[in-house]
């Protein structure tokens, strides 16, 4: 804690802690299926496809915790885990669980925990994600590593090898969770892979109840105000982003991003000395301490491609970066680079872009 | 009503460099400063304060120098602060954090019981939001996380009622103190230093408390002992063995514009497709 040094480097050639017996006998991934209202994140379905990974390397089953008030949504999110990959479904179906609360949802877990024993447990790292996993971590008293963006597991020991960027994303670090289990993760959507279904995987259901009554719950949930849709933006999941950095001067010069990505039916996202400046709404930063992105198209205007804005989108599958610095960092891992002055650039490649798409709706 | 808020003194992420070449973080005369999301909380718990009564007292585990956000906290108008400093809590992870945090409330509150615990949303250095529902967790508090305003708080009924954010929408949820809030950043404004306060905090000698006075007895859940995770290795990224392929060197805006969506039309005909770039 002082110094900021993060939980200590294992030292080096000491002899590696053999693992109690009584944890030994936890086996399987488990990954914790979000479902709000109804929906199940997909970050849930992304992390399926990296714990079957895990799963196979281990050579034990992969398993889909679902907690919620109805059974046929449960039965459903169930058939969905299978195809992504799961091969037992967990399930606590009871009224109580309709809305997240941070009480039930930790004892159901915590109760599917110690009487199945995982060796591993993945959620996500949402809102209704961190606030589960700390209060599990915390009631079953063993390690949670945050917002992973790399897993895997130490071919020595079985120990699940939880990568994470270190403060200012410069440097990473992996973290083990020597003798206690389960191992806990959280991992951010988009930062794994969405795995393709297949249609005729199926697996086992095991259900279990709830050992709690409304009465034991003193949290109510009285209201649930969703989102306006048009106002949070989608940027997680967006196919196409059209980003904007501090290389494009002034904030008048964003109307140059948000044509093109009007055209582009595409979202538009920055940098975090944008967002700070307030030419962009904070929602709409990318990066570290923002959003992890993963479109199949990233054009990066103005933007020199730190480490800490890196780290939020390099996944994506095509990016074109526009800078006037033959030299800037983002060059180095951009698909495509164009050198020259953004703010010139913008403007013609939106009108070409424009044309183009007239003569084939035309055309087609 | 007694209100305890949990700050921790953060490196300035806005004044750090990043080494151009070696890509290490450089430190050297970065300020240290209180984690910007804590200051939310700290302002909240000030507000009820005003509303309703009460003391609010502020506590970090940290270093010596960590004395200076509590001093920080003084003069916005915390009425005590407690350092919780011992070489023994070196090496913390979460988890070895929340309890000796949770340990030095519960000993707080043998003075003078405790009715609500404020948190930040999360640090800007160690990221992982997972203190604050570790201490509540660990003294069976109420755990609100990601609250965007407390609409109600009734200390008659001792009812709380609060607005906090969830994947898609608000959560309005009513439940009972004691409570643990984790404050959402935006939610409020810190307020200006009074000129009073500012006098109090600087003659302030700020209380150090070891483990000890904290009535931590068990030394194997604190610090590194204490700590289920380790950090095995850090290392630099792997650079990417491909540079970007540089479109349109010696053309002109527009030859530019085009070279690209060329390149996309015949490099990435699923895309292009997509885009309405290309037809078929
Ligand atoms: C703890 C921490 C967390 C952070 N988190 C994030 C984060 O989540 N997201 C993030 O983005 N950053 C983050 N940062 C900041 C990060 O280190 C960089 O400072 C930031 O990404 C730089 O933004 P930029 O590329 O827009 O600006 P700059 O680095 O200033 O780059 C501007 C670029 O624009 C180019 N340029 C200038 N004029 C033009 C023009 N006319 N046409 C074309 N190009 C032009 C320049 O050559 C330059 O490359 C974080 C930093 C820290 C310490
Ligand atoms: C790069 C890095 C990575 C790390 N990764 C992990 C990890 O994955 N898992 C893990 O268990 N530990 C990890 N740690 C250790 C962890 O940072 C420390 O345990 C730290 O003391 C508390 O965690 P946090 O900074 O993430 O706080 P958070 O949980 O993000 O803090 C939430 C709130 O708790 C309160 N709080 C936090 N720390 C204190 C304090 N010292 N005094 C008073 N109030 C406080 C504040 O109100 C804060 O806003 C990591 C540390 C570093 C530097």
């Amino acid at each position: 804690m002082s110094e900021n040094t993060a939980a200590p480097v294992k030292p080096k050639g000491k002899k590696r802690l053999e693992l109690d017996p009584r944890l030994a006998a936890y086996k399987g991934i488990w990954v914790f299926v979000e479902m709000e209202r109804g929906q199940v994140h997909q970050v849930s379905w992304e992390l399926l496809g990296e714990g079957r990974k895990l799963a196979d390397i281990l050579n034990v089953e992969l398993g889909a915790v679902i907690l919620g008030g109805s059974s046929d949504e449960l039965s459903a999110a169930a058939r969905s885990a299978f195809t992504y990959g799961a091969d037992v479904a967990y399930i606590v179906a009871d009224p109580i669980l309709t809305d997240y609360r941070n009480e039930p949802y930790t004892k159901a877990m915590t109760d599917l925990v110690n009487r199945y024993q995982p060796e591993i447990l993945l959620l996500g790292a949402t809102t209704l994600g961190r606030d589960l996993a700390g209060s599990v971590a915390t009631t079953l008293l063993t390690g949670l590593t945050a917002d992973c963006t790399e897993l895997a597991i130490d071919p020595d020991n079985r120990g699940l090898l939880a990568t994470r960027p270190t403060f200012g994303g410069s440097l990473l670090c992996t973290i083990q969770t020597l003798n206690y289990r389960p191992q806990m993760a959280t991992i951010r959507p988009r930062v794994m892979a969405m795995p393709d279904a297949v249609p005729e995987r199926s697996g086992r259901v095991i259900s279990e109840n709830l050992q709690m009554q409304e009465d034991d719950i003193i949290a109510k949930v009285l209201e649930f105000i969703p989102d306006e849709a048009q106002e949070q933006a989608q940027l997680a999941y967006a196919d196409i982003i059209v980003a904007g950095g501090r290389g494009m001067g002034k904030t008048e010069n964003f109307r140059l991003i948000w044509d093109l990505a009007a055209v582009l039916g595409a979202e538009v996202g920055g940098s975090r000395p944008v967002t700070h400046a307030g030419w962009l709404p904070a929602d709409r930063q990318i990066g570290q301490s923002g959003k992890t992105v993963r479109p199949k198209l990233y054009i990066a205007a103005g933007i020199s491609g730190a480490i800490q804005h890196r780290v939020g989108m390099e996944a994506s599958d095509v990016i074109i970066a526009i800078n006037n610095d033959p030299n800037a960092p983002i060059f180095d891992f951009a698909t495509y680079g164009i050198v020259g002055d953004a703010v010139q650039i913008l403007p013609v490649l939106t009108d070409a872009l424009r044309s183009r798409l007239a003569v084939n709706r035309r055309a087609g | 009503m007694h209100i305890v808020v949990c700050i921790k003194q953060v490196p300035d992420s806005a004044q750090i460099r990043v080494h151009p070449v070696t890509n290490t973080i450089m430190r050297q005369g970065v300020p240290a400063i209180i984690n910007p999301f804590d200051v939310f909380a700290i302002e909240e718990a000030l507000r009820l304060k005003d509303r309703l009564g009460g003391r609010v007292t502020v506590l970090t585990m940290g270093p010596p120098q960590a004395e200076d956000a509590l001093r920080k906290a003084i003069a916005y108008g915390a009425d005590d602060v407690i350092l919780l400093t011992d070489r023994a809590f070196a090496g913390a992870d979460t988890l070895a954090t929340s309890f000796a945090l949770a340990q030095t409330i519960r000993k707080i509150g043998e003075e003078h019981p405790v009715d609500l615990v404020f948190t930040g949303k999360q640090t800007i250095d160690g990221d992982t939001a997972q203190v604050g529902p570790g201490i509540a967790k660990r003294l069976g508090l109420q755990l609100l996380t990601y609250v965007s305003a407390i609409d109600a708080l009734d200390l008659e009924e001792r009812s709380i009622t609060v607005q906090r954010r969830s994947e898609g929408g608000v959560q309005v949820i009513r439940t009972c103190l004691p409570a643990l809030i984790t404050m959402l950043e935006g939610s409020n404004q810190i307020r200006f230093a009074g000129m009073d306060d500012m006098f109090r905090s600087a003659r302030l000698t700020v209380p150090q408390w070891n483990k000890d006075r904290a009535g931590i007895e068990d030394v194997s859940k604190i610090g590194l002992k204490g700590s289920p995770t380790v950090v095995s290795k850090i290392f630099t990224p792997k650079p990417r063995a491909v540079k970007a392929q540089r479109i349109g060197a010696d053309l002109d805006a527009s030859g530019t514009a085009n070279a690209i969506l060329d390149v996309l039309s015949s490099q990435h005909p699923r895309l292009a497709q997509e885009l309405g770039l290309i037809t078929h």
